[in-house]
This record gives C-alpha cells, sequence and structure tokens, in this order.
C-alpha cells in the first residue's frame, strides 16, 4: 500500500466560506462531512487552520489550507487574527473553532460561541503557537468562575470586525451543575444544564479537566516516542489509537508492514473493540441503576484481558503496536484462548440480553429517547456507533478499510432509530460482528516475522499526513504535518468524543433532565479522549 | 502502660509489607506519649472497625479509574477488604483515591472536595501521573504529583497499577490507620487550614505526616 502526502487545496482567508460552501452543497460528491478542523502555526507563513472534509455518499477527502496571513494584522485588526466561521455549513464546526481558537488564538467571525474550551477562562496565551512561554501559566488554586456571557464577531463589510456579546445562560435560566465530578459522566465531564421544570433546555459541555496538552508535547517527541502517549488518550480504543499513528508514520516513511503483522492489528483491534464495549454494557447498566450486569461485563472483559496481558503484558495500557509492526510474537496460547473464549462469549451473550435488553424498566428508559436524525449526526460529526444508530454508515473499515478489514466478511451495523436504545443495540450487535472477524482471521495468521526493523530516529518527509481507524466509539484520525525532521512540526488526533458529547445539547434538548445519564451513556464518550 | 501496637493484616505476613520501620515509629511514638489501658483498648477495637470499613470517594479522572472498576468486579472483588463502599459524596467518604492525572483545572476542584471531607481523612495517590505527573510531567497543564496540593497517606506507582498493587497499597493504609491514635487523636482533629504540602503536611500527633511511598513495593517488581 502506497500513500503520498495529503492533497492539500490553499484557500485564502476572504474565499474560504464560498469555496466550502460550494464543495459542502456540490450536486455530485457533497463533503457534508466535516471531519476536523486543525489549527495550526506556520510561524512566518502565519497562524491558520486545515479542514479535513469528507463526503458520505462518495467517501472522496479533501483537505483545505487557510491561513491569516499576517500573523497580527488580519482584517485590519491590531491584535487578533481572525478566520471566517464555517459553523453554519457544519455544525460541529462550531466547537471544533473553539478548540482552535483556545490552542492558537484565532478568532472565527461569525460562530456565535468564542469561549476557551479547554483552558480555564483566565488562562494568559495560546499554548499550541509556537511561541508560547511553557512556563507563562503556572498552577492557579483559584476557583474557577465561568461566564454567562460569549463573544461574537462579525466581519464588517469594509473588512473591519465588530464584536458582541452573547449570553450562554441568561437571568431567567435555572442551571444545574452536573461534574466535574460524577460518577455517571464516564470521565470528568462537567456539563452545565438549564431545566425548565424537569425538561432539558439546553447543556453546555466545559471540558479539559483532563487536557493534558499531549498535541504540545508530541511537538518534542520523536516519532516512536509519541506512540506512548496514544494508549492513554481513549484507554478503551488503546491498540486502535495507537494502531492508527503506526499507520501514518509507516505511510508516510515508507515502511511495509508484514502481514503476519497486519492479522494481528486487526484481531487485537477486534478484541479490544469487544473490550470497550462489554464495559459499555456494564457501565450503561449500572449508570441506569442495574447491578447484576455490571458484574456480567466484567466477566467476560476480564478474559479478554488475561489474553492481551499474556502477549502484550498490560491490561489496560498495553503500548503494543510499534512502528514497523507489533512490539512481540503472540502467546503461544493466544489462539486457542481466543477461540475458547468467543465460544465462551457466544454462550453468554443472551443472558445479557435476558437480564437487561428485554427488561421493561430498560425499554422504557431507553426506547424513543434522545432522538439523533441522521443530518443531525453527519452534521455534528458523530462518528462510531452514535452514527451508525441514526443510519449514517460511517464505519470506517468498510469506507476506507486498512489493515485486513478489506478482505474479511463483516456487516457494518445500522438503524435507523437513532434513539437511545439504537445505539445500544449497534454496539451489542457489534460485538458479535467483532467475534466474526476475528473467528475468520485467527486460524489463518501467517507464519513470518511480526516486525521490521526500523531505525531508532525516524525522519519523516515533509508534507501533510493523515490516517483514520474505526476506534470502539467512533473515528480516529491522526493528522500529521511533517517539516522534514525527527518531530513532528504538529500532530493531532481527531478525538472521538468530541463530537459526541457536542451532540449532548442537540439530543437532549426537551427531554427530562433524568433521561441525560442514560443518553450520555449510550452516546458513548470516554473523556481523556477529547480533552487530550 | 504500653499499648501493643502492631499493624497485622490477616491475609499476609507481617514481614511480608514494605515500610514496617514507618509504621513502628509511629507506633513507638505513640508509646512515649503514653496511653491508658482503657484508651489504648478502645482505640484498637475503634481502628480495627475503622480500617475495615473505609469508604472512598470515587475520583476517577482517567485510565486508572478503569482498573478502579475491575476491583469492584467479582474477579478481584474488594469487598472481601472492606472498601467496597465507594461514596460519590465527600462528606460521607473516609478516603479519597485519585486515580489519574490531575490537571491545573481539575486542582482547585481535587483541593475543595479534599476541604470537604470530613476528619479523619486519608489520600491514597494512584498512578504515576498522580505521584509525579507521570507521562505528562514535562505539560503545560499538568499537575507534578498531587502532593503539591494535597497530603498523601499512600502512593500507588503503575501505569495503571495492578489490582493486586491497589490492594498492597489499601492494606498499607489499614495498617497506618491501625497504629493511630483515634481517642483525643485523629478524632480531635478540626483544624485543617489551606494548602499543605510535603513539609507541611500535618500529622494527628504533631509530626510531619510522612508518606508510604510503595514505589519498590515487592508485587511491582515481580511482575516485572
Amino acid at each position: 500500500m502506497t500513500m503520498s502526502a495529503d492533497n492539500i487545496i490553499l484557500i485564502k482567508p476572504e474565499e474560504l466560506y464560498d469555496e466550502a460552501s460550494r464543495l459542502r452543497y456540490d450536486a455530485k460528491e457533497p463533503m457534508d462531512y466535516l471531519r476536523d478542523i486543525v489549527g495550526m502555526d506556520w510561524g512566518e507563513e502565519g497562524l491558520g487552520a486545515l479542514y479535513y472534509l469528507e463526503s458520505t455518499s462518495t467517501g472522496a477527502r479533501r483537505v483545505l489550507k487557510v491561513v491569516a496571513a499576517d500573523r497580527k494584522n488580519a482584517f485590519g485588526c491590531a491584535e487578533h487574527s481572525f478566520l471566517p466561521s464555517v459553523c453554519s455549513l457544519w455544525k460541529t464546526a462550531r466547537i471544533k473553532e473553539r478548540e482552535v481558537f483556545d490552542f492558537f488564538g484565532i478568532r472565527f467571525t461569525g460562530n456565535p460561541d468564542m469561549r476557551r474550551l479547554f483552558l480555564r477562562e483566565d488562562w494568559k496565551g495560546y499554548p499550541l503557537r509556537k511561541d508560547y512561554d511553557m512556563d507563562s501559566n503556572p498552577l492557579n488554586m483559584d476557583n474557577e468562575t465561568n461566564a454567562d456571557v460569549t463573544e461574537e464577531y462579525t466581519l464588517r463589510p469594509d473588512g473591519t470586525v465588530e464584536g458582541r456579546e452573547n449570553v450562554v445562560f441568561g437571568k431567567e435560566d435555572f442551571v444545574v451543575n452536573i461534574g466535574p465530578q460524577h460518577p455517571s459522566t464516564h470521565g470528568v465531564l462537567r456539563m452545565r444544564t438549564s431545566i425548565d421544570g424537569e425538561n432539558i433546555r439546553r447543556i453546555d459541555p466545559i471540558l479539559g479537566y483532563i487536557h493534558r496538552g499531549i498535541e504540545k508535547m508530541n511537538e518534542s517527541l520523536t516519532y516512536p516516542q509519541t506512540l506512548a502517549l496514544t494508549d492513554r488518550l481513549d484507554y478503551l480504543s488503546a491498540h486502535q489509537n495507537r494502531h492508527a499513528l503506526c499507520m501514518c508514520i509507516e505511510q508516510a516513511a515508507g515502511i511495509g508492514i508484514p502481514e503476519r503483522a497486519q492479522y494481528i492489528r486487526t484481531i487485537m483491534d477486534e478484541l479490544q473493540r469487544i473490550d470497550s464495549h462489554l464495559l459499555f454494557y456494564s457501565c450503561l447498566v449500572m449508570d441506569m441503576g442495574g447491578l447484576t450486569p455490571f458484574f456480567y461485563g466484567f466477566r467476560e472483559r476480564e478474559m479478554i484481558l488475561d489474553i492481551m496481558e499474556e502477549t502484550t503484558g498490560g491490561r489496560l495500557i498495553q503500548n503494543y503496536n510499534v512502528i514497523g509492526g507489533v512490539q512481540a510474537d503472540l502467546h503461544p496460547d493466544f489462539r486457542r484462548k481466543v477461540k475458547e473464549f468467543i465460544k465462551h462469549l457466544r454462550s453468554v451473550i443472551k443472558d445479557y440480553h435476558d437480564i437487561f435488553t428485554d427488561n421493561v424498566i430498560a425499554r422504557r428508559r431507553l426506547v424513543g429517547v434522545g432522538v439523533l436524525s441522521r443530518e443531525d449526526a453527519i452534521s455534528l460529526g458523530a462518528t462510531g456507533g452514535t452514527g451508525r444508530a441514526s443510519g449514517w454508515s460511517n464505519d470506517v473499515r468498510k469506507r476506507h478499510p486498512y489493515a485486513m478489514y478489506g478482505k474479511v466478511d463483516f456487516r457494518e451495523i445500522t438503524r435507523t432509530e437513532g434513539d437511545s436504545f439504537a445505539r445500544y443495540m449497534v454496539r451489542m450487535d457489534e460485538i458479535m460482528e467483532s467475534c466474526h472477524i476475528i473467528e475468520q482471521l485467527i486460524d489463518n495468521i501467517p507464519e513470518g516475522e511480526f516486525r521490521v526493523k526500523t531505525k531508532a530516529i525516524i525522519k519523516l518527509p515533509e508534507g501533510n499526513f493523515s490516517t483514520s481507524v474505526e476506534s470502539s466509539r467512533g473515528e480516529f484520525g491522526v493528522m500529521l504535518e511533517s517539516h522534514g525532521d525527527k518531530y513532528p512540526y504538529r500532530l493531532h488526533y481527531r478525538s472521538t468524543g468530541l463530537p459526541l458529547v457536542d451532540t449532548m445539547d442537540t439530543v437532549c434538548r426537551g427531554q427530562k433532565i433524568a433521561d441525560l445519564i442514560a443518553i450520555g451513556g449510550t452516546l458513548d464518550f470516554v473523556i481523556p479522549d477529547i480533552d487530550r | 502502660m504500653e499499648v501493643k501496637k502492631r499493624a497485622e493484616i490477616r491475609s499476609m505476613q507481617y514481614d511480608e509489607f514494605r515500610n514496617n520501620d514507618y509504621l513502628e515509629r509511629m507506633a513507638d511514638q505513640l508509646n512515649r506519649d503514653g496511653a491508658g489501658v482503657i484508651v489504648g483498648s478502645a482505640d484498637e477495637l475503634i481502628n480495627w472497625g475503622r480500617s475495615n470499613s473505609l469508604w472512598s470517594l470515587t475520583f476517577g479522572t482517567s485510565c486508572c479509574a478503569i482498573e478502579f472498576m475491575a476491583l469492584g468486579a467479582a474477579r478481584y472483588d474488594m469487598a472481601r477488604f472492606g472498601f467496597e463502599v465507594t461514596r460519590n459524596s465527600p462528606r460521607q467518604a473516609d478516603m479519597i483515591m485519585v486515580l489519574g492525572t490531575i490537571t491545573y483545572r481539575m486542582a482547585p476542584v481535587l483541593k475543595r472536595l479534599y476541604d470537604q471531607m470530613a476528619e479523619p481523612k486519608y489520600v491514597v495517590a494512584v498512578g504515576g501521573c498522580t505521584i509525579s505527573g507521570g507521562p505528562f510531567r514535562k505539560s503545560y497543564h499538568v499537575v507534578n504529583g498531587i502532593d503539591k496540593i494535597i497530603p498523601v497517606d499512600v502512593f500507588i506507582p503503575g501505569c495503571p497499577p495492578r489490582p493486586e498493587a491497589f490492594y498492597y497499597g489499601m492494606m498499607q493504609l489499614q495498617r497506618k490507620i491501625k497504629v493511630e491514635r483515634f481517642l483525643g487523636g485523629v478524632n480531635r482533629k478540626e483544624d485543617d487550614k489551606a494548602p499543605v504540602t510535603r513539609e507541611q503536611g500535618s500529622h494527628p500527633d504533631g509530626e510531619p505526616r510522612q508518606l508510604v511511598n510503595l514505589s519498590t513495593c515487592q508485587l511491582n517488581k515481580e511482575e516485572e
């Protein structure tokens, strides 16, 4: 498999909106899915962003590059760089542009919400800029206050920028604070939720409580070193995350992977998916008040952890994929144990459904609750099981096959209801589909090398490279810009969870606050992956 | 009158624990200060009860929290040790188990939760991130060790620690509680003044709060 650098179309800032709009509503190939916006600091060239687009009908991908030409004086404003917002074309742009603003200080004209996303509101400077002083923000132990107003900038016809304030929560709003220390938000998510009686009016997610600055750290790590941090993004997709980064570096450096390694990676990815979905089941049920199924899920999950541990040495964080293959060969018992496990899982999965899926209470709380339409799923970039439950076939394994996925037979599970129950069922069915994939591969693992030798220091050619994989909860992407060094110039990860958290507001409006946790549980996000 | 204070755990031999000298020093100190027969015996009874019903505040921020969930499931079953009751409110918790990276944004929240807990309270720092910042040490947004914010009683290293390491750490905390003076000691402690660091950390008996560092713990060595 060969791959060249991403094909990038350079666009002037003032033409961005028109060009994006043309691509978005193209008759033949509408680019209706905005994969990600990657903020960039090109030094002398200026600040800017890369827009990764995809057409859900054809699968074609485009990358747009925009540079806010003058670092300081774009649009005649002395202090800030501005770019036009595309949030009226793709809903997901709203939160992605906030991320870019938070890290680079680029303001987007037309985005109604220009608050910081991950960092404190009193944070000074923009950490992902190349000239950021790493010591400029010491630990601040003051309790944080959140502003109820936000700024919006609009571009006047004469090219100058006008600012105004938008209200997030007004005086009439009754706001309930959920998190960040809450057992059912699946991590340190905080949601400011305004309610009208029992009904949710608006959810404002506050992120960044586990923001570790991984993308900035990457810029001073060599390529093999950057691998270590991917497992800690979404630790329930540890294999898939690392797989994506390894693939990206391998493709950029032109390293071919032995077939045996491809088989191992695929099997491990699927085992990880089963692991994650079992945990999803356990947590969802526990959030909704059922304790017994939690023990069911963890019983089978421990069996996977045992299998993984024998080969990789780790239970949760495995550090298994490396550039050029995998860290170690499979354990001699691997094949036997995996087959035994799948046989066992098939025999017990009925219990899972008996105790929960067909439960009257579960059905009443899941069916018809928290409906996400297909259009919204695409516009919000809600990939993975969430999108598939709304009828959007977005499985990267099918649309852009990698590793062995092009050669195995499996069904992409989709449903059309888009409610909590559909999201739950998609994941339950995917467990069986993953078993099916593993069964096709496990007996045919070819002999040979599990790893090719690579240099300790790897230099990538100049250019932009990107890969994506289907992680346990959606499309995980790696966007890499290399300037020919042994360190990446910029290494960005497409978070699977950020669009899902962003979806909360759309899905929950008008729903009962008691259903909030169940809806969040079925959306299935992992916060460390969002905050990075 | 000397009260025998020896921190025994039934399922593990005394000599198999590390950091015994630290607990023995605590016991010595107690005996030097003197304890009456009745008070001393009542202490032992109360501490036996306290150490075997530790309620923890769940404070999972990342990866380690998943391992903590595994601890709660049937295979590792932490109910055997008496700390299966997890509380979601700091007001009801005896100890806070910090599971995962603490970032700058989270630090004030952690401190606030700690302050809201009732005395006597204990802190267990789980995983490399809470101990030193771990792999994110050089980040602009990660606290390099939670002992900069709150006093820590037990460190459990690992990334994430194995369930067995969790148990070792928790048993160490139980042993520490067993040698404490409860009546007139930790039950009377009410002054919890703002930032306590490793040096300033206050011990119930007026000594600096000492730290059990398990970085050389046997269980971990065996795994390597």
